[in-house]
């Protein structure tokens, strides 16, 4: 196994540089910069929903290997405003069960699942987001605020499973306007201004 | 048999006929509605265009070629597809805002022909322009309708649901999956008119093609089961159109990574 899980080359995000960086095993890799430098630009081409030239290998594997739905199971974007299509929350999921587990660590309930999803809180509706995001455990995750709309209790609660998941070699690119969340996960960030992309050291870093 | 015979007009009928339109104007101006000039160029466009096309049917109605039928079948074909692009607020950029009607008319116009007269009428000789042309006419205009009503659903349903769509891709959807949802919606609407068409036919409207055989001295029931076979052709017609269009139109709202392309869409004007 090498010890890179993402490695992205020379990858040419509409409106930025070309970008090439690696993110570990178990690595939270911050992303960080103003509103509209391109953030999300970078995270939707990784995951393929945008055309982006450049190379981005799995586990050595460039991502042309795979089939752009096989590639978005194991490097899977979760947006800032999540998007529905069913009446509840359970429809959305392809799987009968084995996120009880996930639903809990986020501090919602199980009859919250067959709730119309209007009835759900913003705050409720993004931490459905992130449990139909990672109950099938993608390799990768991009997510992009994923406490954007959290009030410090969900927040915490979602930090806490967010470690839970490096913690099992998964790995997060972690869009994030809180510094004090990226201090607590991340030890590295890239930062974009003015199209251009560098990698920094995270101040204060606890991880 | 005195209920076949035939009353050919004269110009002069028809001069008269169209003094009805003065009403119409003295209305616009009586209102001040400001559309007499619209009015006007309307009904002139409309009397030169009809009789254009009578004549044009009358010459190859003589003709009786294939050639002649087909030139004329096409020309049809390529002015409907026009037609079909051009009632569609984002059109797709490139040859396919108008190949993608088009296509689809010609492949569905040339089936519902070849079934409606080769197989079922069965006129001799089977391309008679007198039979293929007027039900290819009507193929087309209805089919037309569902096409474009499809179309225009598709596109602006995919851009309010963008969310949805790509939150399903985000996590990993093969593409049609990813737009079942609005390629359902516009399935259904596009095939809606016929649908009501067919309910509302003989009560609330004789369809035009019956009144018209049964004014030419046809027997009603005979005009009838030709109006059903014609209402038939269009019904399939319609709904084999729509559902190519549709799954042709979301096809190109995406890519072989199975991603969103909104952007092949062009801005409203």
């Amino acid at each position: 196994m090498s010890r890179e899980i993402l490695k992205v080359e020379s990858l040419k995000a509409h409106g930025l540089e070309p970008v090439s960086f690696l993110v570990s095993h178990g690595e939270c890799l911050a992303i960080d910069g103003p509103s509209g430098a391109g953030k999300t630009v970078l995270l939707r081409a990784i995951a393929d929903l945008d055309p982006a030239p450049g190379q981005v290998f799995l586990e050595g594997v460039e991502r042309n290997a795979f089939s752009g739905p096989e590639w978005r199971k194991c490097v899977r974007y979760v947006a800032a405003e999540p998007g529905w299509w069913e009446e509840t929350p359970r429809a959305h999921f392809e799987s009968r069960g084995g996120f009880d587990e996930i639903l809990v660590a986020l501090g919602l309930k199980t009859a919250q699942l067959d709730q119309s999803l209007r009835q759900l809180s913003t705050g409720e509706r993004q931490r459905m987001a992130l449990v139909r995001s990672v109950f099938d455990k993608p390799q990768v995750l991009l997510l992009d605020e994923p406490t954007g709309a959290l009030d410090s209790k969900s927040s915490k609660l979602a930090e806490g499973l967010i470690k839970r998941l490096l913690k099992d070699g998964h790995s997060v690119l972690l869009v994030s306007h809180d510094p004090a969340q990226v201090a607590r996960l991340a030890k590295r960030k890239l930062v974009i201004q003015d199209g251009k992309v560098r990698e920094a050291a995270v101040r204060g870093a606890r991880r | 048999m005195t209920q076949t015979s035939y009353v050919a007009l004269t110009y002069w009928d028809l001069a008269f006929a169209a003094a009805l339109i003065l009403i119409n104007g003295g209305l616009s101006v009586a209102f001040r509605l400001g559309i007499e000039r619209t009015l006007f160029i309307s009904a002139i466009r409309m009397t030169v265009q009809l009789m254009a096309i009578g004549f044009v049917l009358k010459f190859i109605f003589a003709q009786t070629s294939p050639l002649w039928t087909l030139g004329l079948a096409l020309v049809m074909v390529l002015l409907a597809g026009r037609e079909a692009m051009a009632r569609q607020t984002h059109r797709y950029k490139g040859w396919w805002a108008y190949g993608l009607g088009t296509t689809t008319l010609l492949f569905v116009g040339l089936l519902a022909v070849l079934f409606g007269v080769g197989v079922l009428i069965r006129p001799d000789p089977w391309y008679a322009p007198r039979f293929v042309l007027p039900i290819l006419g009507m193929i087309l205009g209805n089919t037309l309708t569902g096409i474009s009503l499809g179309l225009e659903t598709l596109s602006t349903s995919a851009r309010r649901e963008r969310a949805a769509i790509e939150a399903r891709i985000a996590l990993g959807s093969p593409r049609f999956e990813a737009l079942s949802t609005v390629t359902r919606q516009a399935l259904k609407t596009g095939m809606m008119p016929i649908i009501n068409a067919m309910a509302a036919t003989g009560i609330v409207a004789l369809p035009g093609m019956m009144t018209g055989q049964i004014l030419a001295g046809v027997d009603p029931v005979e005009a009838t089961k030709y109006q059903l076979l014609i209402m038939f052709l269009i019904g399939g017609g319609t709904a084999l159109g729509v559902l190519l269009a549709v799954l042709g139109g979301a096809r190109l709202l995406t890519d072989d990574r199975h991603r969103l392309r909104l952007d092949r869409l062009m801005e409203e004007k």
